[in-house]
């Protein structure tokens, strides 16, 4: 039931004193309550969604510093990721 | 989707796993407390990839299976009334009460909506201003503002016909008497990053410090979960009992701060009772004076309500992790997700409906670290 999707912010309006606004799902787009993040977002940002109401800003600084942790982690670079793509379109 | 697929990479999760075997030095065990990780964990065998390194118990989370019977079966007698349209998280549907379900009521003519927010009930209730809209509020902290907004807003806008049930639950008591219980097996937590994304770890603190466990406030993601699982195995091997924060793109230390405080304004703590464990000192919610008003149980008498749970479900030794889903002589067989005993099996983030959504009707051998 926790469950929280992170969707873009596409617009940011009131409803009778009520700060909403558009978000898109990887397509999907819904009207939800801005209320408990309004002060930190803008249109563009993304936003973690629970119920119809954003419940925190995503962090991109944080999300791509610990992605990059994991990243290095694994291995992968971009060349790497590039030679699998071509093997695999080789029928390696 | 933007920060979403990113965390489903097997190579990254590959690599966590490898790195989690290699660290640990004994098997470790390990609670997830929310029940969308338990769902992530089962569907992808996070658990049997890292056996032998790491247990994974999982916890009561599941606001759902947590419900105690005497709200469902308010909720029945609420939802069977003909001048009330009751409304409800999509999942509240199937948990059987005493004598039937909410899908059961529908079929015998009440008026049942899901909905997808709390706001959606209000909406309704201005819509349908000859009908009482009642709303079962129920949840952990992650959804408690969203309810509290509800109640806010029907005061603001001075909306008479809303009314909401409350069953709501917090985390942090609930770890507590699972740490105070004297069959406790759990040596580290998860603990449930949406849950935090609200009220952040700082009353976390207090019960890694005295329990001397680690807390890992972690995501939901493949990724998330591995990356929180071998922060809380890195803790365990150097002696550590520390709060962490793997849900860093989400979680601040402080939370937030406005849900918070609409939360605090609506509702205050009260002792509350959970289905399949019984009653934990502190750990719900209920109605502040301002908004009993709002209350249902307050607006509709019901009373004379007498519970009975089936005597073939072991859902609160699932819900304790004594028992895996698979251990109960009623699981696959009397009970099912189409003909649930007891509310594990009826959430998609039940234990039981997970081990049986994804095949697990038994133990598999762990392998070496």
């Amino acid at each position: 039931m926790c469950l929280g999707i992170p969707a873009r912010i596409v617009e940011m309006h009131e409803t009778q004193g009520l700060p909403m606004g558009v978000v898109d799902f990887g397509g999907v787009r819904r009207e939800v309550c801005l209320a408990y993040v309004a002060d930190q977002v803008k249109p563009g940002d993304y936003a973690v969604i629970h119920v119809g109401f954003a419940i925190s800003k995503v962090d991109e600084e944080e999300a791509r510093r610990t992605y990059e942790v994991l990243r290095e982690m694994s291995q992968l670079d971009e060349l790497e990721w590039l030679k699998e793509v071509a093997d695999r379109a080789e029928g390696v | 989707m933007k920060y979403l697929t990113e965390y489903r990479d097997g190579r990254v999760a590959r690599a966590l796993i490898e790195e989690i075997r290699g660290t640990a030095t004994r098997p470790w065990v390990l609670m997830e407390v929310c029940g969308g990780q338990t769902h992530t964990i089962v569907k992808q065998g996070l658990d049997e990839l890292i056996g032998g390194a790491v247990e994974m118990i999982h916890g009561p989370g599941c606001p759902v299976c947590v419900t105690p019977l005497e709200q469902i079966d308010k909720a029945l007698a609420l939802a069977a009334r003909p001048d009330v349209i009751f409304t409800s998280f999509g999942d509240m549907l199937r948990v059987p009460g005493s004598e039937c379900d909410l899908f059961q009521i529908r079929a015998r003519g009440g008026a049942v909506r899901v909905v997808y927010s709390p706001l959606d009930a209000l909406d309704l209730a201005r819509k349908h201003p000859d009908k009482q809209v009642v709303f079962f509020a129920v949840g952990f902290e992650t959804t408690a503002p969203a309810n509290a907004m509800a109640v806010w807003r029907a005061q603001q806008l001075g909306v008479t016909n809303f009314t909401v049930l409350v069953s709501h639950v917090t985390v942090p008591p609930a770890m507590t008497a699972i740490l105070d219980s004297p069959d406790n097996r759990v040596q580290g937590f998860l603990a449930a990053g949406h849950v935090c994304t609200i009220m952040g770890w700082t009353e976390y603190e207090p019960i890694s410090a005295k329990y001397r466990v680690p807390i890992v406030v972690t995501g939901f993601e493949p990724i998330d979960i591995l990356e929180g699982m071998l922060m809380t195995v890195r803790q365990l091997e150097e002696g550590r009992h520390d709060v962490e924060n793997q849900y860093v793109r989400s979680v601040k230390r402080d939370g937030n701060q406005p849900a918070q405080e609409l939360v605090s304004r609506v509702f205050h703590l009260v002792d509350r009772k959970w289905r399949g464990i019984g009653e934990i000192p502190g750990s719900g919610l209920a109605l502040r004076e301002e908004f009993a008003e709002f209350d249902a149980e307050r607006r509709f008498a019901v009373e004379g309500i007498h519970t009975e749970e089936s005597p073939a479900c072991h859902a609160g030794e699932v819900l304790r992790g004594l028992l895996k889903p698979f251990e109960c002589p009623a699981f696959g067989k009397e009970c099912t997700p189409e003909h649930p005993l007891g509310a594990p099996m009826v959430s998609s983030e039940g234990a039981c409906a997970a081990y049986y959504n994804y095949g697990r009707f038994r133990a598999t051998a762990p392998s070496d670290v």
